[in-house]
């Protein structure tokens, strides 16, 4: 039995530097594993089929189609990183992609007061979500299941049947949408940003440690002094924000925006961020491999076909890959736990 | 009961119940759930139509939709327009013996499967409901008659005499699909092969793609197939939302122009990439025109003129007369083709 | 998320049954059970949609009610009894899936139509099994684990059938699946789901494999303590998850007379919904079946009653998630108030846990308690 973290003898919750480095050293090794499988993934197809790499589109796709999820699953990150989980995001994504549609229909606003009033209307949501987790202490599986239900219901009865087409939204930003700044996708761009300001203020920051201790051991974090619900709340307000983001993305990549949009991407999201090292038990794993999880899946459900499996088999195969990451994972926690206990008997 | 204990008092043990009637009784109330307009629930000559979509949110339903209510209208009937959000046939089910138990005078529905809701149709038949399939058909056990948008084979013609046009009658193509199990794609794409293969030689049928329907698939399965077949000439998609989502991809890629996409696709969906070159021709029927004549099909049905059977003929308002063919089908009429010539004529 | 993602997590609350509780006679407690509050809120409901909507009240509405919600009520059963051990399965509605496709293609195929029944059980317990196996013997988190096998299930499902439905079941077997009790309203799929439901509670209520649901529900490390098989209590609660979704899946396909890659699609999230709604704390270790039988019927025939009130899809979902926000956290919030006036109430009120937990090595033993903020119980102890 090993807690999420190495606990050491005195009750202090964070773990003494020597550890921490030792930990950030097997995350980085943990997603070195990723990426090789990435490349490997990347490597086969190629070589099957040059042109999934060395055509434009195909250099165009590899960084476009995972762009979308690479945001939901940094904010999904967050979220199971402080032992929660955020199953409403399909949700908010459809109902803000909607939202911003109609925004553009209705309105003869500008496109970036558009976007900025998306994302603040998934905060909006994901505030809603953290406030019933943090204030109600009810289980953050209950609450996102009930608002996921509740937010594509509020949608489908908003948009009823009619769905906003390519030819409502600005010209501006559908092209935006498809152009690219320096061979690299403009959506691409954006949900690198994300990840850098994701990982600066996870790893970097005293609120991101914060969210970290709370998500090892709750309790221990209170004891301490941490701020559990407010930090509680933020997690859920940058989940709800980047599943905004994703949305207005949606809006620009897709152009058309139906009562279907973003349906069960939810499990896309947790599974990329499983796949890429996020401990389900709170307290480990980067935004850095959850993103690398949603390149790989994305990745692979485009290389599947031109390795000749047929696409019915993809969800089969994003099955078996999650599986896999969280035995490894488990094989490797068991190894650094003994490790650690073999030092402290040692010291 | 031997429950572990709990902290919470009575009160908080009814909260459920407080908050399963409270929410139910607003919902009623806001909806208007109290006024009955279910017909006089015999089923017998009302003339209450209600339309059974594959799903709701598909703008190729909504104008079917439309044409209905407009022949409702027309002839002075009820109106009504219910469905699932997924186009699944387990949740039709359970509007069709929702408009059992209302005893509609008629059900016109767009099957999701040819068998799985044969059963509620029979039932709802069994009560005195009239059944009507339209755009794609039950086995015809299960219903009085099936409005067909156009005989399976000049769909199936059309398009393959539109992608041989437009890649020279040589070369690959691929079809992009809607869900593995649409009865109506499945015949249509089986046709299409007979036909590429007894008249057209050259050109080869690489893969057919499955693109549910949805938008964001079906465009994620276009990148894909263009990726895995380098040397593609053509795509044929005969769904609308497969074809919207197949031109909107191919319209910012390296290869506009240079591969040809056709199928079946609504104008004002298309209007842009035909007008910018990605496409150059695609065919449809009106979808109005076969909601609206869906809806007179119904009413011919429940004042007992026709009885579904072959040789029948019936008054579809400014349609004029059709005549119900063999296992009691219906069809509208040629698909349209539409190109930059004659789209802006149309509008739906 | 505690105990339902963390193998050893010492947050859940490992309350001893304190006396206050039966110091109220027995007709107090039934009462005020959770159980009986759902039941009456079905109740209410059914008489309320009786008196507005139209077609409501009729016997047929409750025959299309049963009929839709079987696989849920089915399936509900073995549910309730993983999340009182604090784990959950979001894999049951692609068991059902794999199960019918398995059951089509044998069928298909030329088996028996008895021994594809069979062999499509035997591929529900294998299903379950796999995930056990993975939860207790690898030892990983039960949501990441049927995460995975939610897509893996769903996608060897798809794969197998690709784009044809299996059709054509003997008319002997559909005919069952849609039929009656005799002459009454009671659909015939009734007789095996009374069967199981009573297997199930006298198993989870009156054995004492039951009180080692809920002892490993309380406090896991305590059940193990005491001499119960964690591990082996688990595993055959998955199995027997996999295998009834199996039936379920069977089920599906007569009823509906096809088998298909994705029958039952996103089934998982009712199931959850309806046992949450009766009263099954997802903490684990608390919880009833009767409740739970009301919770997916309450859901069930609020459903058809907006149904039949000309709503659609959407309506429904906004009900049905607000019905599973409101019921969670009221109950949570009245609690926690209900506590604190108990607390100012009663200086020297008896303790609301006694310690039973042996000090476990590198763990905290602070222990939150989801009705009230981490504090108020040290207070309360004091």
């Amino acid at each position: 039995m090993s807690t999420a973290t190495p606990t050491v003898t005195t009750p202090a919750p964070p773990p003494p530097p020597s550890t921490g480095a030792r930990v950030r050293k097997l995350l980085q090794a943990r997603e070195t594993g990723i990426v090789l499988a990435f490349l490997v993934v990347l490597a086969v197809t190629t070589a099957i089929n040059p042109s999934f790499l060395f055509s434009k589109d195909g250099w165009r796709d590899l960084f476009l189609t995972p762009s979308i999820l690479v945001v939901l699953a940094v904010g999904q990150a967050i979220v199971i990183i402080t032992r929660n989980v955020d199953l409403s995001v399909g949700s908010i994504l459809g109902l803000v992609a909607y939202a911003t549609g109609r925004l553009f229909v209705d309105t003869g606003l500008p496109i970036l007061v558009v976007l900025l009033l998306g994302i603040l209307f998934g905060v909006a949501l994901g505030l809603i979500n953290g406030a019933l987790v943090a204030f109600a202490k009810v289980p953050a599986l209950v609450i996102t299941l009930g608002t996921l239900y509740v937010y594509r219901g509020v949608m489908m009865s908003w948009a009823g049947s009619d769905r906003i087409n390519a030819s409502d939204i600005p010209s501006g930003l559908l092209s935006f949408g498809t152009s690219s700044i320096l061979w690299i996708p403009s959506l691409a761009w954006i949900s690198f940003v994300v990840l850098a300001i994701g990982a600066y203020l996870m790893g970097r920051t005293r609120g991101g440690r914060e969210m970290y201790a709370i998500g090892s051991d709750p309790d221990a974090a209170t004891l301490y002094g941490l701020q559990k619900t407010k930090r509680t709340l933020l997690a859920f307000a940058a989940s709800g924000g980047l599943a905004g983001l994703a949305g207005v993305m949606y809006v620009a990549r897709y152009g058309t925006i139906s009562s279907g949009a973003g349906l069960g991407i939810e499990f896309e999201a947790v599974g990329a961020a499983v796949i890429g090292g996020v401990a389900i038990f709170g307290g480990s794993g980067t935004v850095l491999g959850a993103a690398v999880g949603a390149y790989l899946l994305m990745t692979i459900n485009r290389g599947l076909p031109i390795l000749g499996i047929q696409d019915f088999w993809q969800r089969a195969v994003v099955g078996l890959l999650i599986i896999v990451a969280i035995v490894l994972d488990k094989v490797l926690k068991d190894r650094q736990h003994k490790k650690l206990l073999a030092e402290r008997d040692a010291a | 009961m031997t429950t572990p204990n709990t902290r919470r008092r009575g009160l908080a043990r009814v909260v459920p119940a407080v908050a399963a009637v409270l929410g139910l009784s607003l919902v009623l109330a806001a909806c208007g759930g109290g006024d009955d307009e279910g017909g006089s629930g015999d089923g017998g000559g009302d003339l209450s139509v209600t339309f059974l979509p594959k799903n709701l949110g598909n703008p190729y339903f909504d104008a079917s939709s439309t044409g209905g209510e407009a022949a409702v209208e027309e002839f002075g009937g009820t109106f009504k327009e219910v469905g699932p959000s997924e186009a699944t046939p387990d949740s039709q089910v359970s509007y069709i013996n929702t408009l059992t138990q209302q005893g509609v005078g008629a059900i016109a529905i767009s099957a999701n499967d040819p068998e799985a809701i044969g059963d509620a149709l029979q039932e709802a038949r069994d009560a005195g409901t009239k059944v009507v399939t339209f755009d794609s058909d039950t086995n015809p056990e299960y219903r009085d008659l099936f409005v067909s948008q156009a005989d399976a084979k000049g769909i199936a013609a059309k398009q393959v005499e539109l992608i041989a046009k437009a890649i020279g009658d040589e070369g690959k193509v691929a079809i992009l699909s809607a869900s593995a199990n649409a009865t109506n794609q499945n015949e249509w794409i089986k046709l299409m092969e007979e036909d590429l293969a007894a008249n057209h030689p050259n050109i080869e049928l690489v893969e057919t793609v499955y693109g549910d329907d949805d938008d964001q698939t079906s465009f994620d399965k276009t990148a894909a197939l263009l990726q895995k077949h380098s040397d593609l000439k053509g795509i044929i998609s005969p769904t609308t939302v497969g074809i919207a989502a197949a031109a909107r991809y191919l319209s910012d890629s390296q290869y506009k122009g240079k591969v040809a996409l056709t199928g079946l696709g609504t104008p004002d969906q298309m209007r842009e990439y035909v007008k910018d070159g990605t496409v150059g021709s695609f065919a449809l029927w009106s979808p109005e025109d076969l909601g609206y004549l869906t809806a007179f099909a119904s009413k011919a049905l429940i004042d007992g003129d026709i009885k579904g059977e072959e040789g029948d003929t019936f008054e579809a308002g400014k349609l004029g007369e059709y005549t119900v063919g063999e296992n009691g089908t219906v069809i509208l009429g040629e698909p349209l083709e539409f190109n930059k010539d004659n789209i802006d004529d149309f509008n739906f | 998320m505690t105990s339902l993602i963390h193998p050893s997590d010492t947050s859940t609350q490992p309350r001893a049954r304190s006396y206050r509780d039966h110091q109220r006679p027995l007709w107090q407690r039934i009462l005020f059970s959770r159980d009986l509050a759902v039941w009456v809120a079905l109740v209410v409901v059914y008489l309320y949609a009786s008196a507005t909507v139209p077609f409501f009240d009729r016997p047929i509405t409750i025959t299309y009610l049963l009929l839709d919600v079987a696989p849920i009520l089915l399936i509900a059963l073995p549910m309730t009894l993983v999340i009182i051990t604090g784990e959950i399965d979001l894999s049951v509605a692609s068991t059902v899936a794999l199960a019918s496709v398995s059951f089509g293609v044998l069928y298909d195929k030329g088996t028996p139509i008895v021994l594809a029944a069979v062999a499509a059980l035997l591929v529900g317990i294998v299903c379950g099994a796999f995930n056990g196996f993975l939860v207790t013997v690898v030892g990983l988190p039960s949501l990441a684990v049927t995460i995975g096998t939610l897509a893996l299930y769903r996608g060897i499902a798809v794969g197998l059938l690709g784009t044809t439905a299996i059709t054509d079941f003997p008319d002997g077997w559909t005919d069952w699946a849609r039929g009656r009790i005799g002459e009454s309203d009671i659909p015939s799929i009734m007789i095996p789901f009374a069967v199981l439901a009573i297997v199930f509670i006298v198993l989870l209520h009156f054995t004492a494999f039951g009180r080692g649901v809920y002892a490993i529900g309380l406090n896991e490390g305590a059940a193990r303590f005491s001499g119960i098989r964690v591990e082996r209590t688990k595993l055959v609660l998955f199995m027997l998850t996999g295998v009834v979704s199996a039936l379920a899946g069977i089920y599906y396909t007569l009823r509906y007379g096809s088998a298909r890659g994705d029958n039952a699609n996103g089934m998982e999230l009712q199931v959850i919904a309806a046992v949450l709604l009766g009263g099954v704390s997802i903490f684990g270790g608390r919880g009833a079946l009767p409740g739970v039988i009301a919770g997916v019927l309450l859901i069930g025939a609020i459903g058809s009653a907006l149904r039949l009130a000309d709503q659609t899809a959407d309506v429904i979902n906004i009900v049905t998630g607000l019905l599973l926000v409101v019921s969670v956290v009221g109950s949570s919030v009245l609690g926690w108030v209900s506590s604190k006036r108990r607390s100012r109430g009663a200086p020297d009120a008896p303790s609301g846990t006694t310690q039973s937990t042996p000090p476990q090595p590198h763990n905290n033993t602070t222990l939150t308690d989801p009705d009230g903020p981490v504090g108020e119980r040290e207070r309360e102890d004091r």
